[in-house]
């Protein structure tokens, strides 16, 4: 009862509100930020012009887009392009390759970052784990041209594979032409730069386990092989699955500076994938309209995969891409 | 826990040492094989592990003035200026939206983020930088890439990762934004800066595509260019590279001397890079 006579009396008094922070107005807050803001500035023109201008530049997926008449005056097609490409058989034999490529690279380089993280995180010795570490992950940071130029050396016509196969008795054998070779050539390639690069994510998921799981598993008597199956891979898991969907959405675009490289050694028949079609028959070929209708469906695919992955990643009671993105 | 069993160190002993190798041993040999004379390489089966009587014509040749002289003088220049501006940039922008609550801050990072879920696609992009009239300068190796979002990522998120009371202390004092920025963020950022710088630095040194897309003239080449002529399409040095001596260098060992040039850079930055990665600096960041 007493409260609410009080309630009244509290009402007359100048409201003795907390000293809570003003509400500025808009045109304080900007004056405020202004010298932020203009720093932000050149940023946000450097997002807008380069990676949103040429979102709208699709567009001449629907044109029959012609450099001298430019955006504005190119004759509008209507799905002409998308047709068109999709009655190449260059673009089908292109997919074909793409997906040969990408399902070598997933089933072969996928997994080697996380064997050798698991290898890595069991070695005790700080010293030799360090070693290894700045051993694996220089190539990385070497171009592809000079890796391919490094290969070239090692496996090319001339070099030492081919020489050691002949110094004991076996044919000469030139991986770096050999078109049935191609996925596996750029998944060696790719396993020697990636590997040790790749382990860094995994490592850091390693870290994050609870020490205390591993105790109270050796505790209740699980063994070495015990732990790793029940304790160290769910542990992991979660970063697993996200790379993983994150990789489906990638799998049109295998590798494309590499393959650019390499793709004359053995023709376009094996080397040709949907980046280097896209290339090829849109800059060199002119053919514009066709080549951005396939760069939209590339994207289009790119992006349903990934959401369909991650759907069922979430079905299955795993955190996928976004809930765990935005931790 | 139990000890480790002796075999299961044996082996991971051998699988550590043959991946350390095969990682390594290409390294070596390039060196190697760019030092060595023509008798060795032929005796070696093209390439060489260690070079009994070790010459550096091959590097006499292409540091006589020629192309490949051209193309390290244009890859330094592309490497340093692009790095620059690709920092002042990026500190810029990362600083800029530090601040919590900044008035359109969130829509500033929206636009920034999402560009890292959508790749306009090849076509569009070179139409662009062609319409921008970027054809054939060096500026088109830098602006279409001249913020990494992931870097800016990294940078902001130290930011804004800098105690308040420290900004807060000297905002008192009087000291506006940018006083704060040069006074108390650069100084307490020196690590994050320097990996990005490194980032970037290694990103332009490496740069191929763009560089074949848009330079055409000879003079312009970078590295990458020159390498692509001179050992994927075998092309040899233009004339009047010749060497003066009795006999000239291999041309394999011309070859390789051009891919250590263009190795010795990323190696001499590589440990400084390394430091963070085997320490975790950027794993908060990677994960955040």
């Amino acid at each position: 009862m007493s409260a609410t006579t009080e309630t009244p009396k509290r009402a007359g008094t100048p409201t003795p509100r907390k000293p809570v922070r003003r509400k500025l107005t808009l045109g304080q807050r900007l004056k405020r930020d202004r010298v932020m803001l203009l720093l932000a500035l050149p940023g946000l023109l450097y997002f807008l012009v380069f990676h949103y201008v040429p979102l709208l530049g699709n567009v001449i997926a629907f044109q029959d887009y012609q450099p001298y008449l430019g955006f504005f005056d190119s004759v509008w097609v209507g799905l002409e392009n998308f047709t068109d490409a999709f009655a190449d058989p260059q673009f089908w034999s292109a997919l074909g390759n793409t997906l040969l490529i990408a399902l070598a690279q997933l089933i072969l380089f996928f997994p080697a970052p996380i064997a050798l993280a698991l290898l890595l995180n069991s070695v005790i010795s700080d010293k030799i784990r360090r070693f290894v570490q700045s051993v694996v992950y220089l190539p990385h940071f070497v171009g592809w041209v000079l890796i391919v130029s490094i290969f070239q050396q090692l496996l090319g016509a001339a070099g030492l594979l081919p020489n050691v196969l002949e110094a004991v008795g076996l044919p000469r054998y030139d991986m770096m032409t050999d078109p049935g070779a191609f996925p596996w050539l750029l998944t060696i390639q790719l396993v020697w730069k990636d590997m040790g690069w790749g382990t860094i994510i995994f490592l850091a998921a390693l870290l994050a386990i609870d020490q205390q799981l591993y105790e109270a598993a050796a505790v209740d008597g699980a063994g070495r092989w015990r732990r790793l199956w029940h304790v160290t891979l769910p542990g992991i898991t979660p970063i697993i699955i996200l790379l993983f969907i994150l990789n489906l959405g990638s799998i049109l675009s295998v590798g494309f500076e590499q393959i650019l490289l390499q793709r004359d050694n053995v023709g376009a028949e094996s080397g040709e994938v949907l980046d280097t079609y896209i290339f090829f028959n849109g800059i060199q070929n002119g053919e514009w309209g066709p080549s951005a209708a396939i760069g939209i469906v590339k994207a289009v695919v790119g992006t349903a995969l990934l959401l369909g992955a991650n759907k069922i990643a979430h079905y299955f009671g795993h955190e996928g891409i976004y809930r765990g993105a935005d931790k | 826990m139990e000890r480790p069993t002796w075999h299961g160190l044996t082996l991971k002993g051998i699988v550590l040492t043959v991946i350390v190798i095969a990682v390594a041993y290409p390294f070596v040999a390039v060196v190697a094989t760019s030092l060595s004379t023509d008798k060795e390489i032929i005796a070696n089966g093209g390439l060489v592990l260690w070079p009994t009587e070790p010459t550096l014509d091959a590097y006499r040749v292409i540091f006589a003035g020629g192309q490949v002289t051209h193309a390290l003088v244009n890859s330094l220049g592309v490497a340093v200026v692009g790095t620059a501006a690709s920092l002042v940039a990026t500190v810029m922008m990362a600083y800029g939206l530090s601040r919590r609550g900044l008035t359109g801050g969130r829509f500033i990072l929206m636009v920034a983020l999402l560009s890292m879920l959508f790749n306009a696609g090849t076509i569009p992009n070179f139409l662009l930088v062609k319409e921008l009239g970027l054809m054939g300068t060096f500026a088109a190796l830098v602006l279409p890439g001249l913020i990494s979002a992931f870097n800016f990522i990294v940078l902001r998120s130290f930011f804004t990762s800098i105690p308040r009371e420290l900004i807060d202390s000297a905002t008192v004092d009087g000291a506006g934004d940018l006083r704060v920025l040069f006074k108390i963020v650069l100084p307490l950022s020196k690590a994050p800066i320097a990996v990005v710088s490194l980032f970037y630095a290694v990103g332009y040194w490496n740069s191929f595509f763009n560089a074949m897309l848009y330079l055409d003239d000879r003079d312009m080449y970078t590295l990458p260019l020159i390498l692509r002529q001179l050992v994927l399409m075998g092309q040899p040095l233009a004339k009047g590279e010749a060497f003066l001596g009795e006999t000239p260098p291999p041309q394999q060992a011309i070859q390789m001397a051009v891919v250590v040039i263009a190795l010795v850079p990323i190696l001499l930055v590589y440990p400084f890079l390394q430091r963070f990665f085997t320490k975790g600096v950027l794993t908060g960041a990677i994960k955040g």
